[in-house]
């Protein structure tokens, strides 16, 4: 065991630093261009210098690198304020699906320009009727000669609106049990038929959407694992979106709110003098750096070879509730003016932000509730939840009224 | 970067784990709870043959030389077995204490008696309720002796020598001093965790020689605190393992409503919080058990980290283990109440939860963390 550099990663290190402080953009080249413009400019800018999705093979657009030279950039770049975010999905999610299912030709044309952010890609995964229960789904493909055409709903789909591109599950035949019945395709957006309508969330904002399918064609050769093989390939998207979204803190985390209480007072001294508050701190502080000596851990694991497992759900799921707890107490703290927000909120005004994106945090990805069945069953053993779905053909399966 | 332990380390903890399992099963813990031996003399002895006791002693003070990865290795066994031996007192506290701050004198009449568990070693810090500081001390020392009252004092029955802090005049308020207790009154007081004994410790002029510099002693509690704090923390991540294997045991066997009751989201989520919680404070240990080897300067925060998750879980799976099993997790003739004693044990025998909480944001103001914050 040792936490510290060996001397190759340190040498990696201080590369890595260099270009950064030398490519890094400025906030002047970013002045006037939107959250995609950003993105772009620099994800291409890092492509170009072969610092992009460096943990990939070359020939795909990556630099080969190992798991800890990814964790030291992604170290690094975090020091610098520098956009990202639209590609997440695509070079998270999407990339390794196609690394494990797709055909050379298809990773050789499509993982480069995911590299390069040339283009970004959703997920087309959740429906009205399958959520938590994903293997509900009922969008439909229906083949015809050599493509699929597509009809149904899918909903919560995180910027389908830019997307490119779209990875996504259809029922393909509702006769068998509903596992088996699931077939895993991608998809160009821009197809015919293809409808987004955006979502307005709690927050605010509107990052997702419902996508209608209308008798939208995808090619047979677009079609990602055998006919009924869905559900398997969609296991390893799953996997890789847990393992990302349990790196973000939206911003909250034990630093900013450790600040706030040295500034704001209680009793006329600083917060952070009064007991309960370091209690609390010292608390989500133990709960910040198990998370990461945890995913350190998996990376060992995996530098050694090993198959990251459903361990890797601990990180969104206590990430997320971290998230809210905190941003919750951070409003505490300002007292009569915590839920302030907008232009007359003083630095901290960025806590009523976080508390009504938080919710979401705990839904995405499989909420708190599936997380904990996936802990219980796949790394304790114990049984599955009864499931009077089990074994009959999707078509006769009972639905409620509200789905 | 590497954040595991190396094979030997791992074929270390195997042996542990099938030594401690043949030799102390839960029914060796009963027989200490129970009765009135104050520890298992056959298992200790056991124990100083395999050397662990000198496991971080150096080879000149008779010992074996090893890092703290492998005596953490050790803790969480021990933990693991609740095993009712002296352990924790000889070996992260006194020991430590003498190795850290010790002469080469002190050192060369107390490391190897303490390394072949010749002498049990012990640290009389505590004064009765609430939090000790260098003012609230009462015990004096004068003239190469101490005087006053120190419980409980863990071990204190049955050990041969105890660093005692005292107060001081001078420097930050206290000094350690080191006491051969052959003479001294020693009452065994009870506490909720039979199967570890303790006791009071009445000095009176007792002969003591002085430990490290005079007027530095409480800096030099609050080191041995941070290092006891990594070792204790992988004790109780070790029982917290223990305590989540035998409720999802039990689970699994038990029936209710036509189905084992692990079958049940309310028994499967609680269980998976109780993974949760340990896998958080076992990664903590990661980061405590290299600061500690490094002897570096994130020690304080570190080790407070790690302390701090361990008790929670320990508390935590201690008490859902109880809950798990009903009514039998009730019963003097389960084994659920002794995960549940030491749990409770251990998160006040070197500070409470919430003192190590209020550590963890001192050591954090003073690290270099706050400074990049």
């Amino acid at each position: 065991m040792d936490f510290n550099d060996t001397p190759a990663e340190a040498t990696f290190r201080q590369e890595v630093r260099e270009w950064l402080e030398a490519n890094a953009p400025s906030s002047e080249e970013l002045r006037g261009l939107d959250e995609i413009a950003r993105s772009k400019l620099w994800q291409k800018r890092k492509y170009d210098a072969g610092w992009a999705c460096i943990r990939w093979p070359t020939e795909y657009g990556g630099r080969d690198a190992t798991a800890i030279e990814n964790v030291i950039w992604g170290q690094e770049e975090s020091k610098f304020s520098v956009p990202g975010g639209v590609f997440g999905i695509g070079q998270g999610m999407a990339a390794p699906t196609l690394m494990a299912w797709a055909s050379e030709d298809q990773k050789r044309e499509h993982l480069p320009k995911l590299a390069s952010g040339e283009n970004i890609w959703c997920q087309l995964f959740s429906e009205p009727a399958g959520g938590s229960d994903l293997a509900a789904l009922r969008t439909k493909a229906e083949k015809d000669g050599d493509e699929w055409v597509i009809n149904g709903q899918k909903i919560w789909t995180s910027g389908a609106h830019y997307s490119d591109y779209g990875i996504i599950v259809l029922r393909t035949d509702p006769e068998v049990p509903k596992h088996r019945g699931l077939t895993y395709f991608f998809l160009d957006m821009k197809s015919p038929g293809i409808e987004v309508k955006p979502i307005k969330q709690i927050s605010g904002g509107a990052n997702f959407n419902e996508v209608y399918f209308t008798d939208v064609r995808v090619p047979d050769a677009q079609r990602l694992g055998e006919v009924g093989q869905g559900w398997q390939v969609a296991l390893t998207t799953l996997m890789n979106e847990r393992a990302a979204i349990g790196g973000g803190g939206g911003g909250v985390g034990f630093n900013r709110v450790y600040r706030l209480a040295q500034r704001v007072t209680i009793d006329d001294k600083p917060a952070i003098e009064d007991s309960s508050v370091r209690a609390k701190l010292a608390d989500w502080y133990c709960q910040e750096t198990g998370l990461k000596y945890t995913g350190y851990r998996s990376l060992t694991a995996l530098s050694r070879g090993e198959t990251p497992g459903p361990e890797n759900s601990i990180g969104k799921l206590v990430g997320a509730s971290k998230m809210q707890d905190m941003a919750s107490f951070a409003m505490d703290l300002c007292e009569l003016s915590g839920a302030v927000q907008g232009e007359l909120a003083e630095e901290y005004g960025m806590y009523p932000g976080a508390y009504m994106g938080a919710p979401g945090g705990r839904i995405a990805g499989g909420s708190d509730e599936i997380m904990l069945n996936i802990l219980a069953e796949r790394v304790l053993g114990m049984p599955q939840d009864v499931r009077p779905d089990k074994g009959i053909p999707f078509s006769q399966i009972p639905t409620g009224a509200n789905n | 970067m590497n954040f595991e332990f190396s094979d030997e380390q791992n074929q270390l903890r195997d042996q542990a784990q099938s030594f401690l399992s043949d030799n102390c099963p839960p029914e060796k813990v009963r027989k200490i709870l129970e009765g009135d031996e104050p520890y298992d003399k056959q298992l200790w002895q056991s124990i100083a043959e395999l050397g662990w006791l000198s496991t971080v002693i150096p080879e000149q003070y008779g010992g074996l030389g090893l890092s703290y990865y492998e005596l953490v290795v050790i803790a969480e066994e021990l933990g693991r077995a609740l095993a009712p031996v002296p352990f924790s007192s000889s070996v992260y506290l006194a020991s430590e204490a003498i190795l850290q701050f010790g002469s080469d004198a002190q050192k060369q009449k107390w490391l190897p008696r303490l390394a072949t568990g010749e002498a049990i070693g012990t640290f009389a810090f505590g004064e009765g309720a609430g939090r000790p500081s260098p003012t609230s001390l009462k015990t004096a020392a004068a003239d190469q002796t101490v005087s006053g009252t120190k419980y409980p004092v863990p071990d204190g029955d049955v050990a041969d020598v105890a660093i005692v802090v005292t107060t001081c005049d001078s420097g930050d308020g206290a000094n350690l001093y080191l006491v051969d207790l052959s003479g001294v009154q020693q009452d065994v007081v009870s506490t909720l965790d039979p199967s570890r004994s303790h006791a009071r410790l009445t000095f009176d002029k007792t002969p003591a020689e002085l430990l490290g510099s005079a007027g530095s002693g409480w800096g030099m509690t609050n080191q041995l605190l941070d290092r006891a704090a990594v070792l204790f923390a992988w004790e109780q991540v070790g029982g917290s393992q223990a305590a989540l294997e035998q409720a999802k045991a039990y689970a699994m066997e038990r029936y209710a409503f036509g189905r084992p009751i692990a079958g049940f989201q309310a028994i499967k989520h609680k269980l998976a919080n109780v993974y949760v919680k340990n896998t958080l404070a076992r990664s903590n240990c990661y980061y405590g058990t290299w600061a500690l080897d490094e002897n570096n300067a994130e020690l304080a925060l570190a080790s407070a980290t790690a302390r701090v998750s361990s008790t929670q879980a320990f508390y935590f799976a201690s008490k859902e283990n109880i809950q798990t099993h009903g009514g039998m997790g009730f019963t003097w003739e389960f084994d659920c109440q002794f995960f549940y004693r030491r749990a409770k044990l251990l998160s006040v025998n070197i500070g409470s939860e919430s003192w190590w909480q209020d550590r963890l944001i001192t050591a954090y103001e003073q690290s270099n963390q706050a400074d990049a914050a």
